[in-house]
C-alpha cells in the first residue's frame, strides 16, 4: 500500500487503494467512487494532502477504497472528527462521506453544527433512503409508507429533506447529484473543493438490495429528462426532453410553479433564472420533489463566507502577534512570593 | 480567651490532635450574592503571601442565584492555614463567619465546640431568620451556647462607609464582604496590599465602586484595631512556614491541570487542541486554555460531549495533541469515542473532574466515583492508562505524565481529578518547564516497511503517521485491523492477537512507571491505609497523627490507577490489614481485591464533602484496636 514515487500527473488509478471493494454488486456507491477517483486526479489533488473521514454505514466504507489518508470513525460522528482534524490541519483537503442514517439520524447534531460553523469540509451525503448495512430498516429520509423490517406496516414518520435541513443549518453551499451521473458529480466535487467553508452535496444513491429503484420516478431513462432539472447559475431553469418545461415564480402564492413554455401564455421571459447566491430561491428549489416537480440537481446554493477554522486561525495569529507563549512567565504572573 | 486555635481547644473535652494545633480553620459563609468566594480567595491570597501553609475548600451552592436568604443559596469558603504544613482544608472550622441567618443555619453544626461565630447582626431581621428555618432567633434561644459569638452589624457598617462615595444602596451593601475581609485580615495580621491591588484591577473603570470597596476593606480593618472587640479577640500572628526555596503562588487544581497539559504538549513538541463542552466542575479548564492561544493551543467548544471527544481524536489524527475535558456524565457520553481512539491507537488525554453522581447527582459537590468508568467503563476489552491527581499542584505533574504516556504508547489516557481539587487552592512552588525531561514525539516519515499498525517492538505503540506526509497514505478506523498490514480484518485469530496486543501494550506501562512507594510509615506492618486522589490530605494527616500516638499504620497513595504499579500487590500483602479509604462506594477496594485477592477493608464516604481526618483516625482506631 505504499506509494513511494508520485508521478506529477496523477490518474484515477492513483487515487484507488489496493483494497477489494466490498459493496454489493450493482450498488450506486461504485459509480460515486469511480467518479471521485477521476475527479481528484483531474483536479490535481494530492493523495497525501487529501483525507476522507466517514462514519458508519455502507457509504462510510468509502475511505478504505481511496489511496488518500482515510479515517473510518463511529456512527454519526464523522463531522466532529473532521472538524477536529481541520482545526489541527487547516491546509488539508478534508472530505466527509456519510449516509442518510449516519448524517441525519444518529449524527444529525454534528452535521448541523459543522454546517452552521462553516468548517471547510466537503460533506457528501449518499442518500438511499434506507439503512443498508443493518439490513434494510427505514431511514430518516424514507418516505411515509416505506415497508421495512422495522416498519412492517409501512413507516409513519415524515421524512427529512437533506438539502432543506442543510439550508436551515445555514450551510453556504448545497448541491445535489445522482450516483451514476459522473460528469455532473465531477462539477459538484470540483465546486465543493474550491468552496472555502462547509460544502454539502446530497448524492442520490441507489441501494440495489434494500431499496432498489426508489428514485426511479426521476432516474429512469424514460423519464429522466422530464423529471430532472439541472440548475446552472445565470441560466433559465428549463428542462424536459423538448426543452419546454420550466420553473416560474408565482409572486401571489410565493411558490414555484412547473410550467410549459408555449402553454397558457408562458414565454421564456417568464422563466426563473438560477441565482446560486439567492438563499430564498435555494429554499424553494431544495423543497421541490417529484412527482409534481422535477428533482433539482446541480449547485443550488453557493454564497461563501469566512470558514470556521480560518476564523480560529486568525484569532490565534492575533494572540501570537504579541509574541509566543512563555509558560514559565505565565505561571509567575500575578501574586507570587519568593522563599529563599 | 483569644483566637489562637490551641487556646480555644483547651476548654473542650474532645481535644483536637496535637499536630493540628498550630493551624486554624476559618469558614466564611453567606448568601450566593454576598461575594463569599471572593472574600475567601482574597484571604487565601493574603495568607499565602504571609508564607503560611494553607488549603482551601470553596463550597458552592448548586444554584447560580438562589432566592436571597435561603439555605440552598448559601455559598461557603473554608480555609485551613498555619505555621506547619497544611494538608487538608480542615475537619472542623474554628471560626465561622456567617453573613446571614441561612449561612449560620447551614454551617453552625460543623463548628468546633468553643469556636467563634462572627455574625452580621444587620442581616438577622425576623423574616431572614424565619426564611433560614430558625423557629426563633438562634442568638437568643441557646442554639449557639457552645460557641463564642461576636455580633457586628456589618451591613450597617458597610453602608455607612460607602455613603460618601455616592454608590447605590445595593452597591454599598455589597461591600460587606470586603469589610469582613478587612476585619478578618486584622485578626490574623494579614497585609491588605494584594486585596487592594485586586480591587483596583477589578473595579478600575468604576471609580465610586472601587473607592467604596477599598474604604470598606480599610474600615473593617480599622474596626478591629479600634474596637477591642469585647476584649477576647486579639490579633493573632501566625509565623511563616519554612517552605523549600523557590517562587510560590496559589494555584487551583483547574489551573495546574491546564498548565500541566500545556507543559506536557511543549515537552512532547506538539501543539494542542482542547475540545470540550461546558460542564461543572470541569469548565474552568476550557476557560483557562482558551486564553492561551499564543501557546499553540486551540480550544473548541463542541456541540456536545461526544463531538468534543471526536474532535480531539480528529486533532490527534492530524498530529496535534487531542485533549478533552469533562466530568462524569460527560465522560459517559464520550465512551464510544474513547473506544475509537483505543482501536485506532491514537493519543488522547481525557481530563475527568469527578463530581457526585449518578446522573446529574450533585454537580458542585465532590466524589471519586468514576474509577470504574475510567478503568472498566467501555464496551469490549478496552484498556487505557488511568492516573489520579491528589492535590491542586499535583495536577501539573500528573498532566505531564499523562501526555508522556499518551504519546509514547499511542493511547488514550484518563486523568481523574475531582471537584474539590479543581476548586481548591494551595501554595505551589512554581516549576519551570525545563525542570522536566522532554519526550519529543517523532512522527513516522519513513515509507520503507510502513503500515499504519507497524509497532515499536518495545512499547508496542503503533507508528504515528500524519496526513500530509507523502508516501504514508493509509486508512484507519474502528473495524479490527490486520496485525501485519493494518487493513480491515475479520480473521478470528487476528482479533485475538490484536486484543492481546492492545492489552499487553497497556500492561507494559507498569514497567515504565515508578514502583509503589509508601507515603508515610513502614513498608510492612499491621495496617496500611490505601487512598487515591484527593483523600491524600486527610489520610496522610490521620496516619501521621496516629503514628505519633504509637500506632503501627502506614499510608499508601496510588497515583497510577491503571495499570497499577508492578509491586503494589506484594506491598499490600506485607501488611496484616489493608484499609481502603475513598469517596465512593468501594471502587478502588473492588479493583484491588480483584487484582490481588486481598481481604481489604474499606472506609467509604459519599456525602459530597471531603473526607475528614477524624473519620480516618477513628477508622484506623477501630481496625487496630486501642494501642
Ligand atoms: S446494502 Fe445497498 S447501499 Fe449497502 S452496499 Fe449493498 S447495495 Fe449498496
Amino acid at each position: 500500500m505504499n506509494v513511494t514515487v508520485q508521478p506529477d500527473k496523477l490518474t484515477a488509478k492513483d487515487f484507488a487503494s489496493d483494497q477489494e471493494v466490498r459493496w454489493c454488486p450493482g450498488c450506486g456507491d461504485y459509480a460515486i467512487l469511480k467518479a471521485m477517483h477521476k475527479s481528484l486526479a483531474d483536479m490535481g489533488a494530492r493523495p497525501e494532502n487529501t483525507v476522507f473521514v466517514s462514519g458508519i454505514g455502507c457509504s462510510s466504507r468509502f475511505p478504505y477504497y481511496m489511496a488518500t489518508y482515510g479515517f473510518h470513525t463511529i456512527h454519526g460522528r464523522a463531522p466532529a472528527v473532521a472538524t477536529g482534524l481541520k482545526l489541527a490541519r487547516p491546509e488539508l483537503d478534508v472530505w466527509v462521506v456519510t449516509g442518510d442514517g449516519d448524517a441525519l439520524s444518529i449524527g444529525g447534531n454534528h452535521l448541523f453544527h459543522a454546517l452552521r460553523r462553516n468548517v471547510d469540509l466537503n460533506i457528501l451525503l449518499f442518500n438511499n433512503e434506507i439503512y443498508g448495512l443493518t439490513k434494510g430498516q427505514y431511514s430518516p429520509t424514507s418516505r411515509v409508507g416505506q415497508k421495512s423490517p422495522s416498519t412492517p406496516m409501512g413507516s409513519v414518520d415524515s421524512p427529512a429533506n437533506a438539502l432543506t435541513f442543510a439550508l436551515g443549518c445555514n450551510a453556504r453551499f448545497i448541491a445535489r447529484g445522482i450516483d451514476v451521473q459522473a460528469k455532473n458529480l465531477d462539477v459538484l466535487f470540483r465546486r465543493a473543493r474550491e468552496h472555502k467553508g462547509a460544502s454539502f452535496i446530497e448524492i442520490i444513491q441507489n441501494c440495489i438490495v434494500y431499496n432498489d429503484a426508489v428514485f426511479a420516478d426521476f432516474t429512469e431513462k424514460a423519464v429522466a429528462d422530464d423529471m430532472q432539472l439541472h440548475v446552472v447559475h445565470g441560466q433559465p431553469m428549463i428542462f424536459g426532453k423538448a426543452k419546454n418545461k420550466a420553473l416560474r415564480f408565482n409572486a401571489q402564492t410565493f411558490q414555484l410553479e412547473a410550467v410549459v413554455i408555449g402553454e397558457n401564455g408562458v414565454t421564456e421571459k417568464d422563466i426563473l433564472v438560477h441565482d446560486e447566491k439567492n438563499r430564498v430561491l435555494a429554499g424553494l428549489l431544495s423543497a421541490l420533489r417529484p412527482p409534481n416537480f422535477p428533482e433539482v440537481l446541480g449547485v443550488i446554493y453557493c454564497d461563501p463566507a469566512t470558514s470556521y477554522e480560518a476564523a480560529v486561525v486568525a484569532q490565534e495569529n492575533l494572540a501570537k502577534a504579541k509574541g509566543p507563549g512563555d509558560l514559565d512567565k505565565l505561571m509567575r504572573a500575578g501574586n507570587t512570593w519568593a522563599v529563599t | 480567651m483569644n483566637l489562637q486555635a490551641d487556646a480555644g481547644r483547651k476548654d473542650t473535652n474532645t481535644p483536637a490532635p496535637k499536630s493540628e494545633l498550630d493551624s486554624i480553620v476559618v469558614r466564611f459563609a453567606g448568601d450566593s450574592g454576598d461575594g463569599v468566594q471572593l472574600l475567601g480567595s482574597q484571604f487565601a491570597q493574603e495568607t499565602a503571601l504571609a508564607s503560611n501553609s494553607l488549603a482551601t475548600f470553596p463550597d458552592y451552592p448548586a444554584e447560580i442565584r438562589a432566592p436571597t436568604g435561603t439555605t440552598y443559596g448559601v455559598s461557603a469558603f473554608q480555609i485551613n492555614f498555619g505555621s506547619r504544613l497544611i494538608k487538608t482544608a480542615g475537619d472542623q472550622p474554628d471560626v465561622l463567619v456567617a453573613l446571614n441567618p441561612a449561612a449560620l443555619m447551614v454551617n453552625y453544626k460543623g463548628l468546633r465546640k468553643g469556636g467563634l461565630v462572627i455574625l452580621d447582626s444587620g442581616a438577622f431581621k425576623e423574616k431572614d431568620i424565619k426564611r433560614a428555618g430558625f423557629a426563633v432567633d438562634p442568638r437568643l434561644d441557646g442554639t449557639l451556647k457552645e460557641f463564642r459569638v461576636m455580633e457586628i452589624d456589618i451591613s450597617a457598617q458597610a453602608l455607612e462607609v460607602a455613603k460618601p462615595f455616592g454608590v447605590s444602596q445595593k452597591e454599598g451593601l455589597r461591600t460587606k464582604n470586603l469589610w469582613t475581609l478587612g476585619l478578618v485580615s486584622w485578626m490574623y495580621d494579614r497585609e491588605l496590599n494584594s486585596t487592594m491591588e485586586y480591587i483596583t484591577r477589578k473595579f478600575g473603570a468604576e471609580d465610586a465602586v472601587r473607592d467604596a470597596n477599598l474604604a470598606a476593606l480599610k474600615a473593617g480593618h480599622a474596626y478591629g484595631e479600634t474596637h477591642e472587640l469585647s476584649g477576647d479577640v486579639a490579633p493573632v500572628s501566625m509565623p511563616a512556614v519554612e517552605f523549600e526555596p523557590g517562587t510560590y503562588r496559589l494555584v487551583s487544581g483547574a489551573e495546574a491541570l491546564a498548565w500541566g497539559m500545556a507543559a506536557g504538549a511543549q515537552l512532547a513538541g506538539l501543539e494542542m487542541v482542547l475540545a470540550s463542552y461546558p460542564i461543572t466542575p470541569s469548565s474552568p479548564i476550557l476557560h483557562i486554555l482558551a486564553k492561551m492561544k499564543q501557546f499553540g493551543i486551540t480550544t473548541f467548544q463542541a456541540e456536545d460531549e461526544i463531538a468534543a471527544c471526536c474532535a480531539a481524536i480528529g486533532a490527534s489524527y492530524g498530529g496535534k495533541l487531542g485533549v478533552t475535558a469533562s466530568s462524569g456524565p460527560g465522560i459517559a457520553l464520550k465512551t464510544e469515542a474513547i473506544g475509537l481512539a483505543i482501536s485506532t491507537e491514537l493519543p488522547l488525554v481525557i481530563l475527568n473532574t469527578q463530581r457526585a453522581g449518578p446522573s446529574t447527582g450533585l454537580p458542585t459537590k465532590t466524589e471519586q466515583s468514576d474509577l470504574f468508568l475510567a478503568v472498566w467503563g467501555r464496551n469490549a476489552d478496552a484498556p487505557i492508562p488511568v492516573l489520579a491527581t491528589h492535590a491542586p499542584g499535583d495536577c501539573f505533574e500528573v498532566a505531564i505524565e499523562a501526555v508522556r504516556l499518551a504519546t509514547k504508547y499511542m493511547t488514550p489516557v484518563m486523568i481523574l481529578s475531582d471537584g474539590y481539587i479543581a476548586n481548591a487552592a494551595e501554595p505551589w512552588r512554581i516549576p519551570s518547564v525545563s525542570d522536566y525531561a522532554p519526550f519529543k514525539v517523532q512522527f513516522r516519515t519513513e515509507t520503507e516497511g510502513f503500515h499504519p499498525f507497524v509497532r515499536d517492538p518495545h512499547t508496542l505503540a503503533r507508528a504515528w503517521a500524519v496526513p500530509g506526509t507523502p508516501g504514508l497514505m493509509h486508512r484507519i478506523g474502528g473495524i479490527e485491523k490486520d496485525y501485519n498490514s493494518g487493513n480491515i480484518s475479520y480473521d478470528p485469530a487476528n482479533h485475538q492477537k490484536m486484543t492481546d496486543t492492545r492489552f499487553a501494550k497497556i500492561n507494559n506501562i507498569a514497567n515504565d512507571i515508578p514502583e509503589q512507594s509508601v507515603e508515610l510509615g513502614d513498608t510492612k506492618g499491621k495496617l496500611a491505609v490505601v487512598g487515591w486522589g484527593s483523600t491524600h490530605g486527610p489520610i496522610n494527616r490521620a496516619v501521621s497523627n496516629m503514628r505519633e500516638q504509637g500506632f503501627d499504620v502506614s499510608h499508601i497513595h496510588i497515583r497510577h490507577v491503571w495499570p497499577l504499579p508492578r509491586n503494589l500487590g506484594q506491598l499490600l500483602k506485607s501488611y496484616e490489614k489493608v484499609l481502603v479509604a475513598e469517596m465512593n462506594n468501594g471502587q478502588m477496594l473492588t479493583l484491588l481485591k480483584s487484582q490481588y485477592l486481598i481481604d481489604a477493608k474499606s472506609l467509604l464516604k459519599v456525602s459530597g464533602q471531603p473526607l475528614k481526618i477524624e473519620e480516618v483516625t477513628s477508622a484506623i482506631r477501630s481496625h487496630l484496636g486501642s494501642n
